[in-house]
């Protein structure tokens, strides 16, 4: 049982990462491309975190809370990141798609 | 905000305890137990480190209303499920029904850590990134993956996350 579930999360957390490194192959421009990774990755990582401390959990009969620190770091360095490139960006005028909305 | 002179002494020696409290977490965490141990190691390193570096802080950090951050916290993260699903769908359909944009909105909180707080979300949540925020710290550009309608994405993001994380910093 325990292993249907930990498979399950590991496809989930697969697909959606897959799916991230797609969009950073074929969406149009540079801001779109930031999407791809900041997002579906966070799911991605997530889910096999999720999988991670469950596995070790019941391996080793002791609760793994590494995997929280993992995510935790995660969730302050991958926006951070991305809005760095996101200014640099801006401050040297990166191409970006003719129909955007607002341009700055 | 410098301490005012009436601020009790410990503040001098204890100048940041939540994020002392949140490094002895973290040492914990990375070490994982909760041997004696550690337990003062990490005790003793929670107490210099933010001592050694509080000139990086000039701000003090505190937690008014708990319970809005523990909802907000809860609300984040089931966004962050629900944007990967919505990003993952904008990201598999042909790139000509993509509507980007930038977006630009005027910011009502002002607590620096607030504000930081709040373009992480927005990174982290529906089909937006921050971009960048304004010398003046009030307005944030925001880039969207897709937007069909600008003023109905400013308010979400108003309510959603701005509101809830004013109240817990903004009375400081």
């Amino acid at each position: 049982m325990l292993e249907i579930i930990l498979a399950g999360l590991i496809l989930i957390g697969a697909v959606f990462t897959l799916i991230g490194s797609i969009g950073l192959y074929k969406l149009p421009d540079f801001y779109m491309r930031l999407h791809g990774p900041t997002k579906a990755t966070t799911l991605g990582v997530g889910s096999i975190l999720i999988a991670s401390a469950l596995y070790f959990s019941f391996k080793e009969a002791a609760v793994s809370l590494h995997e929280v620190l993992v995510t935790l770091f995660l969730f302050i360095t991958a926006p951070v990141s991305a809005h760095l490139m996101a200014k640099a960006a801006l401050h040297i005028r990166t191409r970006m798609q003719e129909h955007t909305q607002n341009k700055p | 905000m410098k301490a005012n002179a009436s601020s009790p002494q410990w503040k001098k020696w204890l100048p940041h305890p939540l994020l002392s409290l949140v490094l002895w977490g973290v040492w914990l965490l990375l070490n994982n137990t909760l041997a004696a141990g550690h337990l003062v190691l990490g005790a003793i390193l929670a107490w210099v480190i933010p001592l050694l570096t509080s000139s990086f802080w000039p701000e003090k950090v505190c937690l008014r209303k708990p319970g809005v951050l523990l909802r907000f916290i809860g609300i984040v993260l089931w966004d962050i499920v629900v944007a990967n699903v919505v990003v993952a769908r904008l990201i598999l359909l042909p790139n000509k029904h993509l509507q980007p944009g930038f977006v630009t909105i005027d910011l009502d909180i002002r607590h620096p850590l607030g504000i930081s707080l709040l373009a992480n979300t927005i990174s982290l949540t529906p089909g937006t990134v921050s971009c960048d925020l304004s010398a003046d710290r009030r307005q944030l550009l925001v880039h969207g993956l897709h937007i069909t309608d600008v003023q109905q994405t400013i308010d979400d993001i108003k309510q959603r996350y701005e509101r809830p994380l004013q109240e817990v910093f903004e009375s400081c």
